[in-house]
């Protein structure tokens, strides 16, 4: 067996798998076959089977009901916290108790297993590159994850044939990976803000010790919702618009899964462009119309505002627990893809009083915590924290508080307890973690029953321990000790899989599996086919009349010489065949675009006129 | 376990640095390569190791500690001998309850006047100072002493001691309460129920004590 062990960054968007070199002492990432370094954190569910990565990211617009993206928002989770969300995201989330599952290609998955996918194709690229298994990694989380999240991507690892020997906090191990380049000392804020995730943590580096001094953020909360709000800003623009052509040909883009797939992709590269734009121009081609629309970066500015602005609320918090001013951070660092936006950093230098570093490669992140755990460095120590406290339920649904959040971990409690009725056999244990007061408020772990002998209320002596892992993951007894039987509890996690679940989903995950790599890339090759004809379909009915009747009619062979080889099984006929279909639209594709581009400026032109009167 | 004079007065920045290195001896990531029951001990050095510097680094929990220790009691839990706060400072925290669950049901109704909210967030500052100028005296004079005093002086300084740690606890109850009732932005609520949660010894206004599991579901 080897020891090696790999660093996996599982984002909300992309995903990637990182090793430290050796001979060189450099993290290095691994690319896929055809040299990318970052996996793209999307699964579609096809009738041919399962595909992740490029391939399926792709097909989001076209498969958007059997393609799930942004897992990591539903990890550990239940109905009840994601079914506002659910409306916008276009595959179906079950209702349901406990933890949510999803309906997709025809079957019903969780969570972790979609992740799970995902972890088996980074192990796939380890495997490959290192010509030898793995079967070890570090996986990074969101620092403010709680224990069901935490769980639920220990559990992914297992269905995906990995053993996942730490969970290391984000922000935490971004903090590593600046300390290496500089190993200054003070103290330090990292300010994590990813596609699904926010997260912010406090550190003091000294004597290569980087201790967590608090941490808080919002796992719900992160570029995601910055597209989401641009969508829906689009959407009703459209609707203001077009609403001519869309009444008549009655049509609701709110209902079109594939239509509210193109904006949110739209409106997600837009957003990247005013990154570094000022301004920038949105056409959207619609059956029947083509929208478009300058936008500037103000627009985007005044749409993120207010979700930009609930980052700022973690981070004093954070700085409170620490017991810290802004005035005490020696250094701001910026990690996660949506720290990118200029507002952001705006909004992070005006309230920390200083000018954030820059961006650090995640790839080095996830490598140097996993170069740690094998042995390849000994001089450097993480302290990390559990970002919620954590407690059991008691009398009145109170919670009853054993471990305060920004407890440094390894921690462990114990706290003595009580029966409250006459001759209780049955104690029920509560696991809660959060901050609020009442039970109802906080997240629910986990219910143990500890069966007791029956005694007058106020007798037993029930020792509750909690322990909480380096990983951050809780382990919890409970022991009478009037009575000499040692109770055994049976835990029932109230988000997360249970033993049995996880082995069931680990036999399923061999039986999909894409073992044939020919199978694979012929899946591959006909979703490329179904890309093409799509937009080839659309080139024809939005510009039919642009071009002559012979190229028509050769554009409408190649299409059709495409049909009748994507239903044969030749991966390479497929591929010539959509390569015909390119090369025939190539000239229509064109056209296309110039129509487009002059209607922009037309339109532009008339609302400048508009502007001035 | 640090190696330090077993003291209330300690050497922040020594106590830092000898936590670094324990910290680093009995992390659980320099022990990956070792068996599983090995492992376990490990981490729960680890564990103790991480309560202890967190103990020792806050004057206030140094204290607390210490009255835990010279009563013999383990955990935070089964003090017999209860702590008292002045019979004065009783008095007058209950008639502060009792004008907030008047402001409460008042406000239940609607919102609540400009008038009782002004009223409430001055005893609120107030509180705040008293309760700042209590833990000032505790970790400062009140630690001195105890450091230079002699084995007979000593009771009469744990007794104050409990005093003092009591007052307080009342303090941040109440204070709780009444940013809870103002209804305080979330940051300001978030410090409040850390101060419930903090205090574990402190008497709970309401919902009863704490310490017992709710009836099993039948």
């Amino acid at each position: 067996m080897s020891s090696r062990i790999i660093g996996i960054d599982l984002g909300t968007t992309n995903s990637l798998v990182a090793y430290v070199d050796e001979a060189t002492g450099l993290p290095r990432v691994i690319p896929d076959a055809d040299g990318r370094p970052l996996l793209p954190s999307v699964v579609a569910f096809t009738p041919d089977g399962i595909v992740v990565g490029e391939p399926a990211r792709r097909q989001l617009a076209r498969r958007p009901a059997d393609t799930v993206y942004s897992v990591k928002r539903l990890m550990g989770r239940g109905f009840e916290d994601v079914k506002d969300e659910a409306r916008y995201l276009p595959f179906r989330i079950l209702a349901g108790e406990g933890l949510v599952r999803l309906a997709v290609g025809g079957r019903e998955v969780t969570p972790p297993e979609v992740s799970a996918v995902v972890l088996k194709a980074l192990k796939e690229r380890a495997e490959r590159h290192f010509g030898e298994s793995v079967e070890k990694a570090v996986v990074t989380v969101p620092a403010y994850f709680n224990d069901a999240q935490r769980q639920a991507t220990k559990d992914a690892g297992r269905i995906a044939g990995l053993d996942v020997v730490r969970i290391v906090n984000e922000p935490t191990a971004a903090s590593l990976a600046y300390g290496l380049h500089r190993l200054s000392e003070g103290v330090v804020a990292v300010y994590d803000l990813g596609g699904g995730t926010f997260d912010v943590s406090i550190l003091r580096v000294k004597d290569g010790v980087f201790e967590v001094l608090a941490t808080n953020g919002d796992t719900h909360l992160g570029g995601d919702d910055f597209d989401r709000v641009l969508a829906l800003w689009l959407l009703e623009d459209i609707a203001a618009r077009h609403h001519t052509e869309l009444d008549r040909d009655c049509v609701d883009l709110a209902r079109d899964p594939e239509a509210m797939q193109e904006l949110r992709l739209a409106a997600e590269a837009a957003k990247i462009r005013l990154s570094s734009e000022e301004r920038t121009t949105l056409t959207l081609p619609f059956a029947g119309f083509t929208y478009r629309r300058e936008m500037t970066r103000a627009d985007l500015e005044r749409l993120v505002e207010p979700l930009v602005g609930r980052t700022l609320g973690p981070c004093r918090r954070a700085l409170a627990d620490a017991g810290l001013s802004a005035a005490d951070i020696d250094e701001v660092v910026l990690v996660g893809g949506s720290t990118r936006v200029p507002l952001v950093r705006r909004r992070v230098q005006e309230l920390f009083g200083k000018t954030p570093h820059s961006q650090l490669n995640p790839d080095e992140v996830v490598a140097v915590q996993a170069h740690i755990l094998a042995g390849g460095i000994t001089n450097m120590l993480l302290l990390d924290v559990t970002p919620l406290s954590l407690g059991i339920e008691s009398l009145g649904g109170i919670v009853n508080v054993l471990i305060p959040r920004n407890t440094t971990i390894p921690t462990s409690a114990r706290e003595m307890f009580t029966t409250s009725a006459d001759g209780q056999t049955l104690v029920d244990l509560h696991v809660l973690q959060g901050e609020r007061e009442l039970a109802k408020d906080c997240r629910s772990l986990g219910r143990f029953e500890l069966r007791i002998d029956p005694m007058p209320a106020g007798m037993p002596k029930i020792e509750v321990t909690f322990l909480i892992d380096a990983n951050g993951i809780l382990q919890v007894q409970a022991k009478e000790q009037r009575s000499d039987k040692a109770a055994s509890i049976e835990v029932k996690p109230t988000y997360g899989l249970n033993e049995a679940e996880v082995g069931r989903m680990i036999e399923d995950s061999f039986t999909y599996a894409e073992a044939d790599v020919e199978t694979r890339m012929l899946i591959e090759a006909r979703n490329e086919a179904d890309t093409v004809l799509v937009h080839a379909g659309r080139a024809l009915k939005q510009g039919a009349h642009l071009v002559d009747v012979a190229e028509r009619a050769a554009i409408e062979t190649a299409v059709a010489a495409l049909r009748a080889a994507r239903s044969g099984d030749d991966r390479d006929r497929i591929h010539e065949a959509t390569t015909a279909v390119n090369r025939a639209t190539e000239h229509l594709a064109e056209v296309l675009m110039d129509a487009a581009l002059k209607g922009a400026l037309g339109s532009r032109r008339a609302t400048e006129i508009l502007g001035e009167r | 376990m640090f190696g330090l004079p077993r003291k209330l007065a300690v050497d922040s920045a020594e106590l830092q640095r000898r936590f670094y290195a324990l910290a680093r001896e009995h992390h659980p990531d320099f022990h990956q390569a070792a068996p599983a029951e090995e492992r376990a001990r490990i981490e729960a050095t680890s564990a103790l190791v991480n309560a202890a510097y967190r103990t020792l680094r806050d004057p206030i929990a140094r204290v607390e500690y210490l009255v835990r220790l010279e009563e013999g009691r383990e955990t935070k839990e089964g003090d017999i001998d209860k702590p008292k706060a002045p019979p004065a400072l009783l008095q007058e925290m209950f008639e502060i309850q009792e004008a907030l669950a008047e402001a409460r049901s008042e406000a239940a109704k609607g919102a609540l006047d400009e008038t009782t909210r002004a009223t409430l967030a001055e005893q609120r500052e107030s509180l705040r100072a008293r309760l700042k100028d209590e833990e000032t005296r505790l970790a400062g004079p009140l630690s001195a002493r105890w450091d230079s005093a002699a084995p007979a002086e000593r009771p009469a300084i744990l007794a104050a001691f409990k005093e003092a740690l009591a007052t307080r606890a009342y303090l941040r109850t109440v204070i709780a309460d009444l940013t809870e009732t103002l209804g305080g932005d979330t940051e300001e609520l978030g410090r409040a129920i850390e101060g419930r949660h903090g205090s574990a010894e402190a008497p709970r206004t309401r919902g009863g004590m704490g310490g017992h599991i709710g009836a099993p579901h039948q």
